[in-house]
């Protein structure tokens, strides 16, 4: 599988989330979870890097994923 | 030539599930088409009358349907599609299904249970900052906002509702509603007067929501035209309602003056062969129970319309 570093972030109550966690879970990637209620300073980051205030976010050793973008996501872990 | 189902169901809400499991056990060739699963269940955070559940959250119990329907993926596909259905056409036989991206399917019968989408405001700025202030579901959106300044625009149980949800996040919420006073149930109203760090701004609408690269104000103004100001605000959480999913069924089947789609006690629309079920219908009461019994009794229709077809 992919070994590119993989950084979710994430809020306790987005839906989408927990979709994106099973499609990691599923296809053994590993991923590190950022939680932006926990980490208030990391909101920025996360605004800069998507230009957007939604999650999830999927920073995918560079490639910015708004959304459980199923597709694109498979097109960025088939690789 | 794509091959024709015997049953497209629109929509993987409650309604849209449970009908996809009832279809599977009449061995009905379904096709679910969807825009995401769950629709506004999974919007919900706590459940506490879904028979069988004392307490579950709406992300759990649409898994559980999921995990349901897919034990029937033999004879019930589902399909994701973000642009959703567009368009449905009466042809010689069959009902042909067009997507936003242009793809079409093909059934001889079609249950429509599409349910609700939130209401807009209509105002500039709305669709230039969605999800860069802009959000519809406090819920999930909330959390982003901690430690900010947020306006809650509308007045009756979701804006309540929303404000309560977020009360202990942010710093100030602003509540600006149409109407002269809070719509919602008194008990909600008492609790939301009594947080520590709301204004309530009666009688009041929205004109514009500004920014640079995010939400950094609202413009309001009173309804008698007579004040307007701005509001500095880092979210806006539009809660002024929602509406049936049926823009694209005028002229096919009958819908009443609030768009919902006329529906009898079989769960027919004005067009035969179309069924329709859940909150998407003229059906009195709004629930997830309900809405899975509807999607259960549209099923047993179509598949008696099929039948005899």
């Amino acid at each position: 599988m992919s070994d590119k570093k993989v950084i979710l972030y994430t809020t306790p109550t987005c839906v989408f989330c927990k979709s994106v966690k099973e499609y990691f879970d599923d296809n053994k990637i590993k991923y590190e979870t950022v939680d932006l209620v926990e980490n208030r300073d990391r909101v920025q980051e996360m605004v800069d890097k998507s230009g957007q205030m939604g999650v999830p976010v999927i920073d995918a050793g560079g490639e910015i994923v708004v959304g459980f973008d199923k597709a694109k996501l498979d097109s960025i872990f088939a690789k | 030539m794509s091959k024709v189902y015997d049953l497209i169901i629109i929509g993987a809400g409650p309604a849209g599930m449970t009908a996809g499991v009832y279809a599977a056990r009449k061995k009905l060739k379904t096709l679910i088409i969807a825009k995401d699963i769950g629709g506004q269940a999974s919007w919900s955070s706590d459940i506490e009358n879904y028979l069988g559940f004392s307490m579950i959250t709406g992300p759990d119990l649409v898994k559980k349907f999921e995990d349901h329907l897919e034990e029937f993926k033999d004879d019930v596909e589902l399909r994701l599609s973000i642009s959703g259905v567009t368009k449905i056409s009466k042809k010689a036989k069959n009902f042909s299904v067009v997507m936003g991206d242009g793809k079409k399917e093909e059934a001889k019968a079609i249950i429509i249970a599409g349910g609700k989408v939130p209401r807009d405001l209509g105002v500039k700025g709305e669709k230039e900052f969605l999800n860069k202030g802009v959000a519809y579901c406090a819920w999930c959106d909330g959390p982003l906002f901690k430690g900010k300044d947020v306006a809650i625009i509308g007045g009756g149980n979701s804006a309540l509702d929303a404000a309560l949800n977020i009360s202990k996040l942010v710093k100030q919420i602003f509540i600006v509603n149409l109407t002269p006073e809070l719509t919602g149930d008194p008990v909600m109203i008492d609790k939301v007067k009594a947080l520590p760090h709301i204004r309530i701004m009666n009688d009041m609408e929205v004109v514009e929501i500004e920014g640079e690269r995010l939400v950094e104000k609202i413009r309001i103004k009173s309804r008698d035209g007579g004040l307007q100001k701005d509001l500095p605000v880092s979210g806006v959480f539009i809660e002024v309602g929602s509406l049936p999913a049926t823009e694209y069924l005028d002229g096919l089947v009958k819908l009443n003056k609030d768009n919902e789609i006329v529906i009898d006690e079989y769960n027919s629309t004005t067009q035969e062969g179309i069924y329709a079920a859940g909150d998407i219908t003229t059906v009195v009461e709004k629930q997830i129970i309900t809405a899975a019994g509807e999607g259960a009794k549209a099923a047993i229709q179509a598949s008696i319309y099929l039948a005899k077809k």
